[in-house]
């Protein structure tokens, strides 16, 4: 994990995430949004809702919806295996309330230190795809680490409008990784 | 900074609406003759708190007016004054007006000052019309010392052109960081009289220097009053050493001995006129008469989408009993903690009991915790008498009006809900049931009419009756209407229960001429409708000459539901049961194809639409059934009979509802979610969504 030793850049904020693997592509979230990660268990399909929503869960008492990023991205399907996690993440909404969802990752890897100021930009990739969702990306060993705005990211606002999002976010997208 | 008050406010509103109750059911129940003393206390007293709250929080139209109603009821209390008819109904009438008041303050809209004035006049000539007895001399001021000066014990007034106090109020820096705020202490001072402040700025430093949390501003202040300095200096006891205080009289005072003291009825007005003075600026224009009906307008929008109460009240026993479960199960959890921690096989039977005792608690601890929500239905019913007090009066019928059973208890929701419906048909009652006194009397009927409300429980559900002995229903009168308007065939005959059951019909009503209680035709079948969006359902038994009694049935609560679950493919799907009419096993002969494509199937000798769930939501797993195979549950949603194909029958069971939008959003077709035994999620249909989601 990075350490900190110089504090007088600013921003000097320093944020964890928390990241995952999907499809061999790293991606991380804010790790203040992340409630708990448990295993994958079998989901009641909710009907009439777009695929990526693979359906509701009981967490504790409260009905939380599950979110397939693989699919939501358009990303090659696979099998759900043992190994297979849910991220269960609060999500602010605008209108001050908060609710839960959470979303399938291949595996969970690691907490990362990341300073503000090393967090760039995602580069504009045009109309093939969207950046809206993302808070911007992450060199890490190599590495890049995709860090994503789940609060963007999984508005049930744009639930709706996440179908047309999947066909923008193109599924050769890996290629440009 | 100043502590916000308006965490406050809904305690206090909440806290005046339950006295206005207490009020207004207080003076129905005075009796004229005879008064009970205890009464005239407990409406005052709910006066009197309303008077202080309304005060502390600033809302001086409503402590000003609720003022003169004390000062009424005072002298009632004193035996100052006769109990009469029109003193109550003026007590009545500003009940309604400071409802009125409160609401519009909570909904933060402009109170309606025309209607408050006008009232407020009503209340003055009831309190100085009669008071020319010599009692009031005394009384008056005795009751109105915190406003009016006390002439008689003060010969030596102080009578100036302008009386009253100059006062310098510097804050030092931290007045504001002890809690006080200066905007407070000028509406205290206003309400002793006319002020005016010059507000010196110049001690405000640069903005990059600005303090929030510092005061510092200085104000000079005018005070047109005749109060004496220590009530001046009252106002500031709090803040006194937080700032530096300098008065002086504002004229010099001429020191004459009164003579004539002045008239009681002219005190009364001065205190009167304070309040309307001071509320005057808070309207946005002068309350000119087709101007102030806008106010009236939004007020009545208003109502209808009132904002929720979020709090509730609870009995402390019904808390007592929470805690006393709750101990209960901890108990057991350390009990069962202790077997687990070293379990040999020899205390399975000692884990067998402890995890039935903890069943036990489990179950226990559900009900009281589902007891938390039950409010008594005398929450609704306490507003009736007074209802039908006024429309009695209105339509010159005499009607007492009976409450059984107002102890029932019912969900918080239902109890929200279930008012206006109800309304509705007492209002019916009043109107069109019972008959005029001579029309009663010619009928062999006594002149006083009845209407009984009553609320018992029954199988889970709570049933609601309102009986009157009225004129009942001339199901010959109806059937003609309906014929007439065309909502039925000349040649059909119908059962007695599906005459009835027209006056649920839109547009149809009955009453020879429309009155403004009732008879427009809308409204029985949106009482229908609002009560089966509760989940109930009404029901009309009626004898031509003797009465109606109409029948509600309510689920005792929302947030648990009989439910019949059923399989399709591999899902599971909970179909409320009030909603099931029968289920069938489906047979080939049964089903009929409408133009290749349309289902239906054959039920007795009606033709019903087939709604195949597995199609509808996209089933995929599970075994694919054939066109045959299956059972049929036959639903009513909206009005119309349909059966929805499923695999098989689960079985039935009270299922708890929880919500899909809490952590997601609506999905058409499903009304909710809920966990089953196993841990699974499993979705409530939502009957009347699903045969809409089928037509398209």
């Amino acid at each position: 994990m990075t350490t900190d030793t110089n504090k007088e850049i600013n921003p000097k904020k320093i944020e964890q995430f928390l990241t995952f693997e999907l499809a061999n592509e790293v991606y991380g979230v804010e790790i203040l949004k992340v409630q708990e990660i448990r295993g994958w268990e079998a989901v009641r399909v909710i009907p009439n809702t777009p695929s990526f929503i693979k359906g509701v869960l009981n967490l504790r008492g409260s009905v939380i919806p599950i979110v397939d990023l693989r699919e939501r991205f358009s990303l090659e399907q696979s099998e759900y295996t043992h190994k297979t996690v849910v991220i269960v993440l609060c999500i602010k909404h605008h209108r001050t309330s908060s609710f839960v969802m959470g979303i399938v990752a291949d595996a969970v890897s690691d907490v990362l230190d990341i300073k503000t100021s090393e967090i760039k930009k995602a580069p504009n990739f045009g109309s093939q795809l969207d950046t809206r969702y993302m808070r911007g990306m992450h060199v890490y060993k190599q590495n890049m680490i995709m860090l994503l705005d789940v609060d963007k990211l999984l508005n049930p606002d744009e639930v709706d409008d996440m179908d047309a999002l999947a066909d923008s976010i193109s599924s050769d997208s890996e290629d440009l990784f | 900074m100043s502590i916000d008050m308006s965490q406050f406010h809904q305690v206090f509103f909440e806290e005046c609406f339950e006295g206005l109750e207490a009020m207004e059911s207080g003076l129905l129940s005075l009796d004229l003759g005879d008064i009970d003393s205890e009464v005239i206390n407990t409406i005052f007293r709910a006066a009197h708190s309303i008077k202080g709250g309304s005060g502390t929080f600033g809302f001086t139209v409503v402590a000003g007016y609720t003022h003169i109603m004390e000062t009424l009821l005072d002298e009632m209390r004193d035996g100052r004054r006769q109990v009469t008819k029109p003193a109550v109904d003026v007590l009545l009438g500003s009940v309604d007006c400071l409802r009125d008041m409160l609401t519009s303050i909570q909904n933060e809209e402009d109170i309606n000052m025309e209607s408050a004035a006008k009232h407020q006049e009503a209340l003055e000539i009831e309190l100085t019309g009669k008071a020319g007895s010599g009692h009031a001399t005394e009384s008056t001021p005795a009751t109105t010392e915190d406003a009016a000066p006390e002439p008689e014990e003060e010969p030596e007034e102080e009578i100036a052109e302008e009386q009253g106090w100059k006062i310098a109020f510097c804050p030092y820096l931290n007045l504001l960081q002890t809690g006080n705020d200066p905007v407070r202490l000028f509406r205290q001072l206003s309400n002793l009289g006319e002020l005016t402040t010059t507000v010196n700025i110049q001690d405000i430093p640069p903005f990059s220097e600005l303090e929030p949390d510092e005061c510092n501003i200085s104000w000079e202040l005018k005070l047109v009053t005749d109060a004496t300095e220590a009530e001046v200096k009252d106002i500031f006891s709090f803040v006194e050493d937080d700032c530096a205080l300098e008065f002086a009289p504002l004229a010099k005072p001429k020191k004459v001995k009164k003579v004539a003291k002045p008239k009681p009825v002219a005190v009364v007005d001065e205190v009167k006129a304070a309040p309307v003075a001071e509320a005057e600026p808070t309207t946005p224009a002068a309350p000119a008469p087709p101007a102030a009906k806008k106010p009236v307008v939004e007020a009545d929008a208003s109502k209808n989408a009132p904002k929720a109460s979020s709090s509730i009240r609870v009995d402390t026993d019904k808390i007592d009993t929470l805690i006393n479960m709750v101990g209960e199960v901890v108990i057991t959890q350390s009990m069962l903690g202790l077997i687990g921690e070293n379990f040999t096989m020899d205390k399975v039977g000692q884990l067998k009991r402890g995890l039935a005792q903890l069943e036990r608690h489990t179950r226990d601890l559900q009900q009281s915790v589902m007891n938390i929500r039950m409010l008594p239905i005398s929450f609704v019913f306490s507003r009736f008498p007074r209802l039908v007090h006024d429309i009695s009066t209105q339509l010159s019928k005499k009607i007492t009006l009976k409450l059984v059973g107002e102890n029932t208890e019912v969900d918080k929701a239902v109890v929200e809900l279930i008012n206006d419906p109800l309304v509705h048909l007492i209002r019916n009652s009043l109107d069109h049931g019972i008959e005029m006194p001579a029309d009663r009397i010619a009928a062999g009927k006594p002149e006083m009419g009845t209407i009984e409300l009553k609320a018992y429980h029954r199988g889970g559900h709570i049933v609601i009756e309102i009986v009157d002995d009225g004129r009942g229903l001339d199901k010959n009168k109806l059937l003609a209407k309906a014929i007439e308007k065309g909502l039925v065939e000349e040649t059909a005959i119908l059962s007695e229960k599906q005459i009835f059951e027209l006056i649920f019909m839109p547009g149809f009503s009955t009453a020879e001429k429309l009155t403004d209680i009732s008879g427009r035709g809308v409204g029985m079948d949106v009482v229908r409708r609002n009560i089966q969006s509760l989940g109930g359902n009404i029901d009309i038994i009626s004898e031509l000459g003797k009465g109606t009694t109409i029948a509600i049935h309510l689920p005792l609560t929302l947030a648990i539901l009989d439910g019949q679950s059923v399989a399709v493919g591999d899902e599971t799907y909970i179909v409320p049961l009030v909603s099931i009419i029968e289920s069938i096993n489906i047979t080939e002969k049964m089903l009929n194809k409408v133009a290749g494509k349309g289902e239906t199937f054959k039920l007795r000798n009606e033709y019903l639409p087939i709604i195949r769930m597995r199609e509808i939501f996209n089933v995929r797993s599970g075994a694919a059934t054939k066109s045959n195979e299956g059972v049929i549950v036959v639903v009513e949603g909206q009005g119309a009979l349909c059966g929805f194909l499923v695999d098989e029958l689960l079985g039935q069971q009270q299922v708890v509802i929880k919500s899909l939008e809490a952590n997601y959003r609506r999905v058409e077709g499903v009304s909710g979610a809920t966990i089953l035994g196993d841990g699974s999620v499993a979705l409530i249909l939502d009957v009347p969504g699903l045969v809409r989601l089928s037509v398209r």
